[in-house]
């Protein structure tokens, strides 16, 4: 499916500033409306932050709880735990399309029947998925998906949540301002239809456009399928290198048919930080820290890994190069 | 030898000094860096006079924290809590005597921040401790 399709009833689509955004939104509006005391909301132990944090003030606002479904030791979510959170009866269920530090794709459309059949919403953070896939919302099942631009090729301050038009059309709105209103008296204000209503004040138009020239882009340059196909090429390539480095170790499923990038590491006896400063030397620049995940981090029993990601663009010889520079960074840490 | 990661920070990194916890400590504090997750501990017992008579620390860090809050741990026996609460930045740059990036002033600095606020009982200010100039001087490159 084209990300053509994917905005084709502009009505399904929210613009937003990011991924980030998009989630907080649907926990402001459809959360604030529809969670409350003692309700469950379900969470999984891959998630960012920004599927994350609002839905804790989401619970501290309204007295909910947030649980987490327990991912296995190879980095996927452990499906017959989920089934077992799932008959608690949460609310929703929010969780990552892809997880940004493992390269974990959840099986969404498995996920949001067993949501569904619970009662639950399915909540997506597609802001890794939607660059390395096609998605088809509907074929996914999912109730809400969330996208930034950024990872898109597009500018940073624009993203998009889609979001299945009955529910839109129930949520009260979000932000208040101009553009989305209908009418505004001394007594009152009666507020647009979806979208509008969520797209209070003036849009970042010019972000705008570039998403659309990125989409555009990636839907008809390159075509999706072909993305996918790369990624899990050069996934599978950087999982075969630096299997080759004494010490390291990969966080995330093994190699394998649907293995996705990025490809987080640790290499022992040299610190996230300290790789990524090597690297950096040689013209590989890779991400150390906790990648915004520090429930993952904590479930992993570390603080911080250095992770390799992938864009359309990766070849095979900067991944050859990525291993020439964790070699070099072994030798000056004299291991 | 490497610039940055010369043998003394190495060293000072694979077996810090002063690595661990005081017992009854008199001040103690632990934060992390927001930025990376990495955290660091640090217990300090005083003596009668209220100066520094023993002091550890144990974390999770790289290098350039790990080492500059070892060597900086080093230094700290005999100061009084005012003392080491006016311990400047350069003071620990000057141990570790390497350059520092922006991007690792936050490892850097992890140790003293820790340390400082150890000794005031609550929060060191600090500004972001991102740049290394002042962002008059920056403007100006």
């Amino acid at each position: 499916m084209t990300f053509r399709r994917w905005f084709a009833d502009r009505r399904e689509v929210v613009f937003v500033r990011n991924a980030t955004e998009a989630l907080n939104l649907v926990a402001r509006a459809w959360g604030d409306a529809n969670v409350g005391a003692g309700d469950r909301i379900l969470l999984t132990e891959m998630e960012h932050h920004s599927n994350l944090v609002p839905w804790q003030q989401l619970a501290e606002r309204v007295g909910a709880k947030v649980e987490f479904a327990p991912i296995d030791d190879d980095g996927l979510l452990d499906m017959d735990a989920l089934k077992v959170f799932l008959e608690r009866g949460p609310k929703v269920l929010a969780l990552a399309h892809v997880s940004n530090v493992l390269g974990t794709e959840n099986p969404l459309a498995e996920i949001s029947a067993m949501a569904h059949e619970a009662g639950a919403i399915v909540v997506a953070d597609g802001a890794q998925g939607a660059p390395k896939m096609p998605v088809d919302v509907a074929a996914l099942g999912v109730d809400f998906y969330a996208i930034t631009g950024h990872k898109l090729y597009a500018p940073t301050g624009i993203g998009a949540l889609w979001g299945k038009l009955d529910l839109l059309r129930a949520m009260p709105p979000f932000l208040g301002g101009g553009s989305m209103i209908r009418k505004v008296t001394r007594e009152g204000t009666t507020y647009a239809d979806v979208p509008a209503r969520f797209e209070a004040g003036t849009p970042a138009i010019a972000q705008a456009v570039g998403m659309a020239a990125a989409i555009e882009w990636l839907d008809t340059t390159l075509g999706m399928e072909a993305v996918r196909g790369h990624e899990e090429a050069i996934a599978d390539y950087t999982l075969a290198r630096v299997a080759e480095v004494p010490g390291l170790k990969v966080f995330g499923p093994p190699r394998g048919a649907g293995r996705l990038g990025p490809v987080s590491f640790e290499i022992d006896g040299i610190h996230a930080h300290d790789v990524s400063e090597i690297l950096d030397r040689h013209g590989v620049a890779v991400r150390a820290g906790h990648h915004c995940a520090q429930v993952l981090m904590e479930r992993l029993g570390i603080t911080a890994t250095a992770r390799a990601s992938f864009g359309v663009y990766t070849t095979t010889t900067e991944i050859d190069r990525l291993v020439d520079g964790l070699e070099d960074a072994r030798r000056v840490f004299g291991l | 030898m490497d610039e940055l990661y010369r043998d003394q920070i190495l060293e000072h990194y694979k077996r810090p000094h002063n690595s661990g916890v005081v017992e009854n400590p008199d001040l103690e504090y632990e934060d992390t860096n927001p930025f990376c997750g990495d955290e660091q501990h640090v217990t300090i017992k005083l003596d009668a006079e209220d100066r520094v008579a023993e002091v550890a620390f144990e974390g999770k860090g790289c290098a350039i924290s790990t080492a500059a809050t070892s060597l900086l741990t080093d230094e700290l026996t005999g100061m009084t809590r005012e003392e080491v609460v006016r311990l400047p930045k350069e003071y620990v740059l000057e141990l570790l005597g390497i350059d520092i990036s922006a991007t690792r002033m936050k490892c850097a600095m992890l140790g003293l921040k820790i340390v400082k606020s150890a000794a005031l009982g609550q929060p060191a200010e600090w500004e972001d401790e991102g740049e290394t100039g002042t962002p008059a001087e920056a403007a100006t490159f």
